[in-house]
């Protein structure tokens, strides 16, 4: 790339481009956040079963 | 000396079945993967990084597709992975089938979205190269029709696996779904050999070398590295949390959980 211009227009190939991009950004977000989060509430879940367990 | 050379590698298949058994110990496989999920990310997130860097703003253009090319930094790493996972799905599924370990039937389970979504991005980055270059999103060709074959595998794994309430039971029958459908990958790999497709062959696996030049090959290469890390990294993170689900009767797993 010579010129940051050339970089956002992609050679007029932009759409094509940044929507890949955009699309592997979300894919990657979500395969990051979803297990988090779904490990969060598993956590919570099992610690709060085993509380009305054992008193 | 024969004698010797017998003893060498009997020692070393003991001592190969003593940690592989060590491994398959979920309290094991819990500690060891959690002290590896950080090196994998982050190793991830630096070879991303560098490959995002290399392939978006280094990398010179293509001389006959300009700029357009630069979607192969996703696309291969993306459709690599989704054979990577689909193989590693079921040959975990195929372990817990036969030796009935069963974190090898976590370790299958935790593959699978992970292998939808490489799956997806591969089908969606090649339609979004496709069109500038071929003139069309899609074309019923042979290595697309295998790999769309490929996603519908993956969701049917998942629907499957969804469908059943016992774990064990689940396993099972998504194992051999997994299985059955491995004949797609060889289909899909050899798609471009085959048949006379619209998809461009091999460029980086081939005779000769790779017909690529240095300044896009480096970061082609950090990219698929960095999506196989990062493959290993969130499929640890899944298998970690249906360890502590499955195993939430022992004593070890009230301690993890009881940790604030």
């Amino acid at each position: 790339m010579k010129s940051f211009h050339e970089f956002i227009t992609m050679g007029g190939f932009a759409f094509y481009v940044w929507t890949s991009y955009a699309i592997f950004a979300a894919i990657f977000a979500w395969n990051v956040i979803q297990p988090l989060v779904h490990r969060r509430r598993v956590r919570e879940r099992l610690a709060r079963r085993l509380r009305r367990m054992q008193p | 000396m024969a004698q010797r050379e017998a003893v060498i590698p009997a020692t070393t298949t003991r001592r190969l079945w003593t940690w592989f058994h060590r491994l398959a110990s979920p309290r094991y496989f819990y500690e060891l993967a959690g002290r590896l999920i950080p090196w994998f990310g982050w190793a991830a997130a630096v070879l991303l990084a560098a490959g995002l860097y290399g392939g978006l703003w280094l990398a010179p253009p293509d001389y006959q597709q300009g700029d357009a090319y630069r979607i192969i930094f996703i696309h291969v790493p993306a459709a690599w992975m989704s054979l990577f996972a689909y193989v590693a799905m079921a040959g975990a599924g195929f372990i817990g089938l036969v030796w009935r370990i069963k974190l090898a039937e976590v370790v299958a389970r935790a593959c699978a979205p992970l292998g939808a979504s490489f799956t997806l991005l591969a089908l969606c980055t090649g339609s979004l190269w496709g069109k500038p270059m071929w003139g069309a999103y899609w074309v019923w060709d042979a290595r697309l029709t295998s790999e769309l074959v490929l996603l519908f595998l993956y969701l049917g794994y998942i629907a499957l696996d969804a469908a059943i309430e016992d774990r064990r039971k689940a396993a099972r029958a998504t194992s051999v779904l997994a299985l059955v459908g491995v004949v797609d990958i060889p289909i899909i790999h050899y798609s471009v050999e085959w048949w006379h497709t619209l998809h461009q062959g091999p460029t980086v696996f081939k005779l000769g070398g790779p017909s690529i030049s240095l300044d896009m090959l480096v970061p082609l290469l950090l990219m698929v590295v960095a999506f196989k890390l990062f493959f290993f990294a969130m499929m640890l993170v899944r298998a970690r949390t249906e360890v502590l689900e499955r195993e939430v009767n022992s004593a070890w797993v009230r301690e993890v959980v009881g940790e604030p």
